[in-house]
């Protein structure tokens, strides 16, 4: 059950058999190595496919998907704008989450996006958000450290999203900017475009911008206390300058543009790059800053906050450190001595940590084996409770620990989910609560003994079906003065077994 | 048990409690209010502008030269089309608030220029940490001055702190119940008594101690409130929200108040003040910002009417914006920034705090505003104004109070 309820998105009825079959080390081994090219089930695969954007490319996406004109009718806009790709995009989350029998790979998705945070609510990453996920996440999350920094900083939707595909060398010129014919046609028309919706007063001018420096160095990898200085910042935006973007709004593409960039020496965490070094400033601070203790540790406690707990032991913190160091960042290494630690197997660490939205509606579909198709309103669920996929409103991402979630409006948010879920009003999610009768005509007693070992993993605690029991038979009075045997509320157990506290821990 | 009745246990001895509705009815609430032993309290509401909002364009110093040359395409002008609206000395109110101005006239609107943390970390998650804990440098706080400016008062209102916004910001984190939600109306369960019953005892016997009081507090909330009738309590005759989401925030926050349900403090916040790029002037990306806090603020001043005697409103941010624009038509973080203040107990009219010419050598690290004046002045101000007897040491350990601003009475 632990290793479902961290490694996974809680247990499923397949995924309970599989660990079954294999035992627990070997069913982590295998979805540490999940054979690359497994096929999804027919099932999942061909919802997949039904979604056409997943697929295509960001020239593709933005060049099909406009921005809509403004008169055009909301349903119209729904299928044929930016938020088509949108709500495929998030369609697509949910559902791997729920069906996929690659587990740990989802939560490594989810994991790693949110480290490497972009919010489709700026600007192009709308349409670029599908293409980030797929290849500059998706492919590396069993790879090394140095490959994920390297495949985000690549990506047209960092560079966006942290706005360094407009940080250019201090002092660069309009007159400089005429030099190569080229380099200004696209650059003025790619600024033009940027602009011309959110602002007709900004005209092209060029500086250094430092928002994508900070991030790196706070965020993705040394982290807030990482030692590094106001000047680092500077510096390692110096070093960045020039890496932006072909065709921001057309065609979308890494590109290195050297006459934005700074040719001059810098210092990087005292580090000297050598001036000239043009493309390579760049990759050489990633190679810095992938290789630093600091980071090591940043990311150390990150995954431990993420499978372990929310104020991890330090001393687990320390070893996993420890090997990201002598592995060189090799990420799998990194996760198999989390999940081999004690720490990760103690018992204190078992049901430790609460449910984030998204865990909690993934976990409930997933226990309640629905049927699902995405629909605006499910997704609306997960914005109320305060996870609007690929929205995480700043750079940090969504949080982790559980302080933020737990507050009394959230929780009635999920009790909703629960009820709506299982009273079949949740358009895009159908449960079939027969199917889990323990046997034929179960009386209350056995459908809550029931429904709590296939919902909670074990029958529920004597207090817990007692309560639900009196909540039944209060129904039951208010229903007998016109039927003498009301038929067990099925609906209710399960509503209450899903909005219990214990459903909200992982 | 205290000597006089707690809120909750009157309404209870009342029949009131757990009736479903309830809008308590106003006598009751003034009879509360106003028990002699207890001094006349203000709601605080308090909107949080994530991202940094820049000052130098809120509240702009378009008379000063340094500053017509630090940002030669960002500055606001002084005089002509779309110039910023006359303040008071150097100083305008972007044009896009101009929503605001009457309450400036009225004296019900007050500036504070120069306000920040004294320690400058430039780092959005830092600074909202440090502002939010009120612990300026300190990380290692785990709760948030807001909710500690609520322990020193009674217990057993579920309803006495809320956040208008689907996750609990980092200040209220604490002991004191609060609670977030993300519209009044999705705040009940769609399920009847049974499955509240239901919950409510489940939470009673969590394990989990947070989730045991989230549930406390959500099903004492729920019966205390009906936010489906609550939710559509129309805005006054006359007054029109704007279709924004802070709007529609504070007019949730309103009608709290309005319904007398016991809200002490209300947290709301709107996000995209970070403008690294093409930030605009008297239009664009940060004047339709400025469009949409004017907006809703007017509107929920104009909607409390002779309520907002009774509310005090402190807008904040995480930190200003560097003086000099950068690369990219924007500006980059900074450290002093602007604070505005509303409503009863503020006075209005004025730009409070310290200015100076912006010329470099009276900048912070040669780029930005310093904090004249560290942001937990005016918040242990507006505390002391609002909920007399306030322990203001356990609000912000550590810190010593200097002169008063003046900024509220």
């Amino acid at each position: 059950m632990h290793v479902l309820q961290r490694l996974a998105y809680g247990p499923s009825a397949r995924d309970l058999a599989e660990v079954k079959r294999l035992g627990v080390d070997g069913w982590v081994e295998a979805q540490l190595q999940p054979p690359s090219e497994a096929a999804l089930p027919a099932g999942l695969e061909a919802k997949l496919q039904a979604f056409p954007t997943l697929g295509m490319s960001m020239e593709q996406l933005v060049e099909d998907y406009p921005r809509p004109p403004r008169e055009m009718p909301r349903e119209e806009k729904r299928e044929r704008g930016p938020a088509r790709v949108a709500f495929e995009r998030s369609s697509a989350r949910v559902l791997r989450a729920v069906e996929s029998p690659r587990q740990l790979e989802e939560v490594l998705v989810d994991f790693w996006f949110n480290h490497f945070n972009v919010s489709e609510d700026k600007g192009v990453v709308k349409w670029l958000a599908t293409a980030y996920e797929r290849d500059a996440i998706r492919p590396h999350v069993f790879g090394t450290f140095r490959e994920l920094l390297g495949a985000t900083a690549h990506h047209p939707a960092m560079l966006f999203y942290l706005d360094n595909w407009r940080s250019t060398r201090e002092g660069l010129s309009q007159e400089e900017l005429r030099h190569p014919k080229r380099f200004r046609r696209q650059q003025a028309a790619a600024m033009l475009e940027l602009d011309g919706a959110e602002d007709e007063e900004a005209k092209p001018k060029l500086g250094l911008n430092e928002n994508y420096a900070r991030e790196l160095l706070e965020l993705h990898t040394l982290g807030v206390n990482g030692g590094y200085t106001q000047d680092d910042v500077r510096e390692v935006a110096r070093c960045f300058t020039g890496w932006t973007l072909r065709k921001p709004r057309k065609a979308p593409a890494f590109l290195f543009r050297r006459v934005a960039h700074d040719a001059d020496a810098k210092v990087v965490l005292g580090q000297a790059i050598p001036a000239g070094g043009g493309e390579q400033d760049g990759e050489q601070v990633l190679d810095l800053l992938a290789d630093h203790p600091a980071t090591a540790r940043h990311v150390a406690l990150k995954l431990a906050r993420r499978f372990v707990a929310d104020a991890p032991p330090p001393e687990l913190v320390d070893r996993v450190a420890k090997v990201f160091l002598d592995s060189k960042g090799d990420l799998r290494t990194v996760y198999r001595a989390l999940f081999q630690s004690p720490e990760f197997q103690s018992p204190q660490a078992h049901a430790a940590k609460v449910k984030t939205p998204f865990e909690y509606v993934v976990s409930a579909l997933r226990a309640t084996d629905a049927q699902v198709e995405v629909t605006p309103r499910l997704l609306r669920h997960l914005a109320l409770m305060g996870e609007p996929l690929y929205r995480a409103p700043a750079p940090t991402g969504f949080p982790e620990v559980a302080g933020p979630w737990v507050n009394s409006g959230a929780l009635v948010s999920r009790l909703n989910f629960g009820l709506d879920l299982v009273g079949g009003r949740l358009p895009g999610a159908r449960v079939a609560l027969d199917a889990f009768a323990p046997k034929q005509a179960p009386t209350a007693v056995e459908w809550v003994d029931g429904l709590g070992q296939a919902l909670l993993g074990a029958k529920p605690s004597e207090e817990t079906r007692a309560t639900i029991l009196a909540a039944l038979s209060r129904k039951r009075e208010a229903a007998s003065a016109v039927d003498e045997a009301p038929p067990v509320d099925v609906p209710l157990i399960a509503g209450l077994l899903l909005g219990s506290p214990e459903f909200q821990k992982q | 048990m205290t000597a006089h009745l707690s809120r909750r246990r009157l309404l209870q001895a009342l029949g009131f409690a757990g009736a479903g509705l309830v809008l308590a009815p106003s006598f009751l609430s003034r009879a509360l209010a106003a028990s002699p032993s207890e001094p006349a309290r203000r709601a605080l509401v308090t909107v949080f502008l994530r991202g940094g909002a820049d000052g130098l364009s809120l509240v702009p110093p378009v008379e000063d030269d340094a500053y017509q040359r630090a940002r030669p395409t960002l500055a606001l002008k002084a005089q002509g089309d779309h110039a910023a609206l006359k303040l008071q000395g150097v100083f305008g109110l972007h044009p896009a608030l101009g929503a605001l101005l009457p309450l400036w006239e009225q004296g019900r609107l007050a500036v504070l220029s120069g306000v920040g943390l004294p320690v400058a970390p430039r780092s959005h998650f830092d600074a909202q940490d440090f502002l939010e804990s009120g612990t300026p440098g300190r990380k290692s706080t785990a709760d948030g001055w807001l909710n500690r400016a609520l322990e020193d008062a009674s217990a057993d209102a579920p309803l006495r702190a809320v956040a208008l916004q689907p996750t609990l910001p980092r200040a209220l984190y604490g002991n004191a119940g609060a609670l977030a939600m993300g519209r009044l109306e999705d705040f009940r369960l769609r399920r009847g008594g049974d499955a509240r019953q239901g919950f409510s005892s489940l939470y009673a016997g969590a394990v989990d101690r947070a989730l045991q009081g989230a549930g406390a507090d959500a099903f004492e909330a729920m019966s205390r409130l009906d936010g489906a009738r609550l939710s559509k309590l129309p805005a006054s005759p006359g007054v029109t929200y704007p279709g924004t989401p802070l709007a529609r925030r504070l007019q949730d926050v309103a009608r709290l108040l309005k319904g007398d349900v016991g809200l002490e403090v209300a947290a709301t916040e709107m996000g995209g003040w970070d403008t690294h790029v093409a930030q605009g002037v008297a239009q664009g990306a940060f004047a339709k910002r400025c469009e949409e806090l004017g907006g809703a603020l007017a509107a929920f001043a104009a909607d409390l009417g002779p309520k907002l005697e009774t509310v005090t409103v402190v807008v904040m941010t995480e930190f200003g914006r560097t003086v000099k624009e950068n690369g990219n038509q924007g500006t980059d973080h900074g450290v002093g920034g602007v604070m505005l203040a509303l409503g009863g107990g503020v006075k209005g009219g004025r730009v409070h705090g310290r200015f100076e010419a912006l010329t470099v050598d009276r900048l912070q690290d040669g780029r930005d505003v310093p904090s004249w004046t560290d942001v937990r002045a005016p918040l242990a101000e507006a505390l002391r104004a609002c909920r007399p007897g306030v322990d203001l040491a356990k609000v912000f350990p550590g810190y010593q109070e200097g002169t008063p601003l003046g900024m509220f009475t």
